[in-house]
């Protein structure tokens, strides 16, 4: 229980800076209109609809790059993050309230984008949104916990994408493969990647975290 | 060992009836990309005896093994490269789960050298390089299921439930190939960890000095 309201309060702190900030989520939102203007004219008149499904995921993957680049930007900028750690919770409260305000960011980017989606492209399959639900999960716990590396070097957001990027490959499998084939194969293969990684990320932030 | 995995690739094992001669290169592909697992295997049971044990050799010895997966994972790609060349005609294909699942591991493994370097050394570097590796291993059975399931399958496949598919002779080839090579990496991860540990004395001797 006591988990859990340290969670809340995490999270609660997360998207209350967003509120106040509004840094994130507009960025998000515009990159993402942006990158589906521009694979609008970046695939010929007469291409697949499939290969603009594959575009969308491009663009889920990136937007929620950009998001995640910023995650622990406010806490690396005011040196919040020793005062988490000394905090007297579990450390990986910390990853888990940062994962949920990262998937509430990133549904709300997808709240603008699939409708912008079948607008300029095509319809969408219930599968596909499906699909779309269950990556987020996996890209915000695996994202999360990248990101966290990320700061902790000097290199900082320039690593974050080449951290993350290899890792979340086997989700645009499976968020293609969901799209463009029959069969609830690939949302398994979804779910399965989200339960491995959510489990290896909540086990292992205890050790990312350190004091710096 | 290495000279006699060579006599035998060349004059032993006979020659593939469909492939001919370039068949003889499967005898070292294999057993490289076989050894590059290994190497990764090996690095992230290191790393995990870093975070439970807290073994202090632990980290030197996780990085060492990686450094050297990476080397034989590139050596994979090029002969794998070679061999795609001549027996499909192309350098490279997309249709083939091993190949991309390389390219993969690849990319991720040199994000763990460019989070190393980033961070300075430390327990923190050693904790997030260990927990990098640690997720390579995850990723390489979740990322081979990805790519089988997105892609038909071109790669003939050698070992299947009811045994290898080979001759005693190639068998016996592939086998003397499998065992050079992981003569050759453990020989080399002891060269470079040897290295390495005369490294960090020298440095502790010079401050010493100073």
């Amino acid at each position: 229980m006591r988990y859990l309201s340290d969670v809340a309060a995490l999270t609660r702190k997360d998207l209350l800076l967003e509120l106040r900030a509004k840094e994130t989520i507009p960025a998000m939102l515009l990159f993402v209109l942006s990158a589906l203007t521009i694979f609008h004219f970046a695939i010929p008149r007469g291409s697949s609809d499939v290969a603009a499904l594959g575009l969308l995921w491009v663009a889920i993957v990136f937007t929620s790059l950009l998001g995640l680049t910023r995650a622990f930007v406010p806490e690396r900028e005011q040196g919040l993050m020793d005062a988490l750690v000394l905090a007297p919770c579990d450390r990986s409260t910390i990853w888990l309230g940062k994962t949920i305000a990262v998937i509430a960011f990133l549904g709300i980017a997808e709240v603008v984008a699939l409708p912008a989606f079948t607008l300029f492209f095509s319809g969408l399959t219930l599968k596909t949104v499906a699909a779309v639900a269950l990556a987020d999960i996996g890209i915000a716990a695996v994202g999360t916990l990248t990101g966290a590396m990320a700061v902790a070097g000097r290199a900082r957001e320039l690593i974050q994408p080449l951290l993350f990027l290899p890792l979340s490959i086997p989700v645009i499998v499976g968020g293609i493969g969901a799209s463009a084939t029959a069969g609830p194969k690939f949302l398994l293969f979804l779910a399965l990647y989200d339960t491995v990684f959510v489990l290896l990320s909540w086990a292992a932030f205890d050790f990312v975290a350190a004091e710096a | 060992m290495f000279a006699i995995a060579i006599v035998s690739v060349f004059f032993w094992a006979p020659s593939d009836a469909d492939q001919g001669l370039s068949q003889r290169i499967f005898y070292f592909h294999v057993p490289i990309a076989l050894t590059g697992y290994a190497c990764f295997g090996w690095g992230a049971w290191k790393a995990l005896r870093h975070l439970w044990k807290d073994d202090p050799n632990a980290d030197l010895e996780s990085y060492v093994a990686i450094h050297q997966g990476v080397i034989f994972g590139s050596l994979t790609l090029i002969t794998g490269s070679i061999w795609a060349k001549i027996s499909w005609g192309v350098w490279w294909v997309w249709s083939d789960d091993q190949l991309v699942l390389f390219l993969v591991l690849f990319l991720f493994y040199c994000a763990y050298f460019m989070l190393r370097y980033s961070v300075d050394p430390g327990p923190q570097r050693a904790n997030l390089s260990a927990v990098y590796a640690l997720f390579g291993v995850v990723l390489i059975p979740v990322s081979f299921l990805a790519i089988r399931l997105s892609h038909s399958f071109i790669h003939p496949v050698v070992f299947t439930r009811s045994g290898a598919q080979m001759t005693g002779t190639m068998l016996t080839t592939f086998c003397i190939c499998l065992a050079a090579m992981l003569v050759l990496f453990v020989t080399l991860y002891q060269l470079e960890l040897a290295g390495k540990r005369l490294d960090t004395r020298i440095r502790e001797l010079k401050e010493l000095l100073t």
